[in-house]
């Protein structure tokens, strides 16, 4: 009896899960298997792939390693980057603000996000091009100030569009903290730097982690700020497989990067999560 | 936002009017120009209405829509917006930067063109690999070989048969702005001595490996289409090199030249007279150690979904009379001496659009085999990942 009733659960269980295996496997099993085959093999004398089994592809890999580079090091900047903006903002909308209309405010942080972020990207390059803040510059005397095209605008453009990203998680941790934790903190003594940094922060950890690694996961595949707004010179991987795909028509070398920075990725996340976790589970416990 | 959207919403007649000449000079974009005077949502209504803007000779079979893929700045938007009106066809214009980007592509398979602009070195090897079809010529009655010069028709024939018919030809010169830069650049090695130091954080290249190496390898007095490793080395050291100090890599400069972000680029014909203009401190200037000359033809994808369209627009934009206004608009020069005898006299005689022959002799046209060259594709990838 027992037993059939957990084969039927055991059924109904598959039945449901089918699904979301069944799309797991076509669209991201199959294509990665498909990444693989063409990462062993060879580019077409006119472009695109031919079968072969070499790991020549792998070996040009140190030909690529400025985008490696800009990548793995531009995503977490980018992603500490917004969470130094984003915290105090977090913050002050989930501690400070009037309750009454914080709401409002939390909606004017997702609003942007009804727009396209190739539209807001595109703003900045008016905003930053001659004839925005340089053109007004310009009218106080400091002529020819170039900002279009350069790392800065690069960084403020992933910081912008990736702000409400890093803000949402902190938020939703900060609004759940228990303000009786504040007051017990204060009646013994503490000073309100010393309870924010004993208390606050520590306890909206989670919340940080969460949006570091969203916001780094992300960035790790962009594409299209370095491209508007760093004028095609600042190189992310995204980039450079653009590159490979559609003008040198390399896609076996271009499967290669692929593999290659998902192998990373996923072995540099397992382990900073590990450890983010880790602090943040610790501080938890005790201080419960 | 600057004040001009504030002070016009809804927008004035003159206002109307002002907008529509600057599309006419191709100082504004068709998408641009659509967006400030509310037509592109009325069009995009009215275009899908049937039966609405058909006239009987194309009545049927041509579909409600069609595709082109062209380069940026490349046609009177006025152009389509006619044929769209005779024919009920609304076009969608897709825009490039490279003929590898248009190769990758099409051998990826579905772009959903019926027509598109390809350069003369790419023609046989598209023909080779089956990707576009030969042109029925019977189709284009508008088409005369004979007014063509052959200069410009030969790379559209592989092994006898027409494949492509000529859209127009230009050269591959430096627009300089000479309110910006005071030093004289006249050739390929001025260009990238003076983008590393009076128009440092100034100067733009293509981001196309025939143009952005080619000229690279004729600074250092080597061919335009060279795939010679030793050369290409060299080049790779000098763009390299200049990488730092460059504006942008992108082959849409129009933009950035108007807002003087950018100085100094290289400069296809089109894009020079268009410039210069509408600015005239934006000169253009052929390199005098070399550089490129081209011609861009219309061809048909064997994998377009709406031919019969594909050919009923190109057969449209070889009519004198529309080809003609294309031509003004667009400011390069005719490869078709009907159109050349209906074009007005400021144009022929602009030595922008017709440079005089000696200006032309160092040029070279694109060689077939710069388009499949491994060498050349993986350094360009290299230069821009750098």
């Amino acid at each position: 009896m027992q037993a059939a009733m957990n084969t039927k659960r055991n059924l109904v269980t598959t039945a449901l899960v089918a699904p979301a295996a069944a799309w797991l496997c076509i669209f991201l099993v199959l294509p990665f298997i498909a990444m693989l085959v063409f990462a062993f093999g060879e580019r077409a004398p006119e472009g695109g792939y031919q079968a072969a089994f070499t790991f020549a592809q792998f070996a040009k890999l140190p030909t690529r390693a400025a985008a490696f580079w800009n990548t793995l090091v531009l995503a977490p900047a980018g992603a500490l980057l917004c969470l130094l903006v984003a915290y105090p903002v977090a913050y002050y909308l989930a501690v400070r603000a009037n309750p009454r209309y914080r709401l409002i405010l939390v909606s004017l942080v997702v609003v942007p996000f009804w727009t396209s972020l190739l539209v807001r990207t595109y703003a900045w390059m008016y905003i930053l091009g001659s004839r925005g803040i340089p053109n007004l510059l310009a009218m106080i005397g400091i002529e020819d100030v170039r900002m279009l095209n350069t790392p800065g605008a690069v960084l403020l453009g992933i910081v912008y569009g990736y702000l409400p990203l890093m803000i949402m998680p902190i938020y939703v941790s900060l609004e759940k903290l228990d303000r009786r934790l504040l007051e017990a903190s204060a009646d013994l003594g503490a000073k309100p730097v010393s309870t924010f940094f004993g208390v606050t922060l520590p306890l909206s950890l989670p919340g940080v982690m969460t949006g570091v690694a969203l916001v780094t996961i992300l960035l790790l595949g962009e594409y299209l700020i370095p491209q508007l707004l760093g004028g095609g010179k600042v190189f992310f991987i995204g980039n450079a497989l653009v590159d490979l795909f559609l003008q040198s028509r390399n896609w076996p070398f271009g499967s290669a990067i692929a593999v290659t920075l998902v192998a990373v990725v996923v072995v540099v996340l397992m382990v900073a999560m590990r450890i983010a976790w880790k602090v943040a589970g610790t501080r938890q416990v005790d201080l419960v | 936002m600057t004040k001009w959207y504030r002070e016009n919403a809804p927008i004035t007649a003159g206002k109307l009017a002002d907008e529509l000449m600057r599309l006419k000079r191709g100082s504004v974009t068709r998408r641009h120009f659509l967006g400030v005077t509310g037509l592109g949502l009325a069009t995009a209504v009215l275009a899908r209405q049937p039966g609405l803007f058909n006239s009987t000779a194309f009545a049927g079979d041509l579909g409600s829509q069609m595709s082109i893929a062209t380069w940026p700045n490349y046609h009177d938007p006025a152009t389509f917006e006619a044929f769209t009106a005779a024919t009920g066809v609304a076009v969608e214009v897709n825009v490039f930067g490279s003929n590898e980007e248009m190769l990758a592509k099409l051998q990826a398979g579905g772009t959903g063109w019926d027509l598109f602009v390809p350069t003369n070195y790419t023609i046989s090897t598209y023909a080779k690999l089956g990707l576009i079809d030969e042109l029925d010529l019977s189709k284009l009655p508008n088409y005369d070989a004979s007014t063509e010069t052959a200069r410009f028709t030969n790379e559209g024939i592989v092994e006898g048969k027409t494949y492509a018919v000529p859209k127009n030809w230009g050269t591959t010169g430096i627009a300089v702005n000479s309110s910006k830069i005071k030093t004289p650049v006249t050739s390929w090695k001025e260009f990238f001595d003076v983008a590393m130091t009076e128009a440092d954080g100034r100067a733009m290249v293509h981001d196309y490996q025939l143009t952005t190496i080619g000229n690279a390898l004729v600074s250092l007095g080597f061919s335009f289409n060279s795939v010679k490793p030793d050369e290409l080395a060299k080049a790779e050291e000098l763009l390299i090199k200049v990488k730092p100090h460059l504006y942008a890599i992108n082959s849409d400069y129009q933009p950035s030249m108007r807002a003087t972000d950018a100085w100094m680029t290289m400069c296809w014909t089109n894009d020079g007279a268009q410039l210069n203009r509408d600015i005239p401190e934006i000169q253009f200037t052929l390199g005098k150690d070399g550089g490129e000359i081209w011609s861009d033809f219309y061809a048909i994808p064997k994998s377009a979904a709406n031919k019969a369209a594909g050919y009923a627009l190109l057969n449209y934009l070889m009519t004198p009379e529309n080809a003609v206004k294309e031509h003004i608009a667009n400011g390069a020069p005719t490869t078709d001496s009907r159109v050349l005898k209906l074009l007005p006299a400021e144009v022929t005689s602009n030595k922008i659009v017709y440079p005089d022959e000696a200006a032309l002799t160092p040029l070279e046209f694109g060689a077939a085999v710069t388009l499949t060259d491994p060498g050349r594709a993986e350094l360009m990838a290299r230069f821009k990942s750098a």
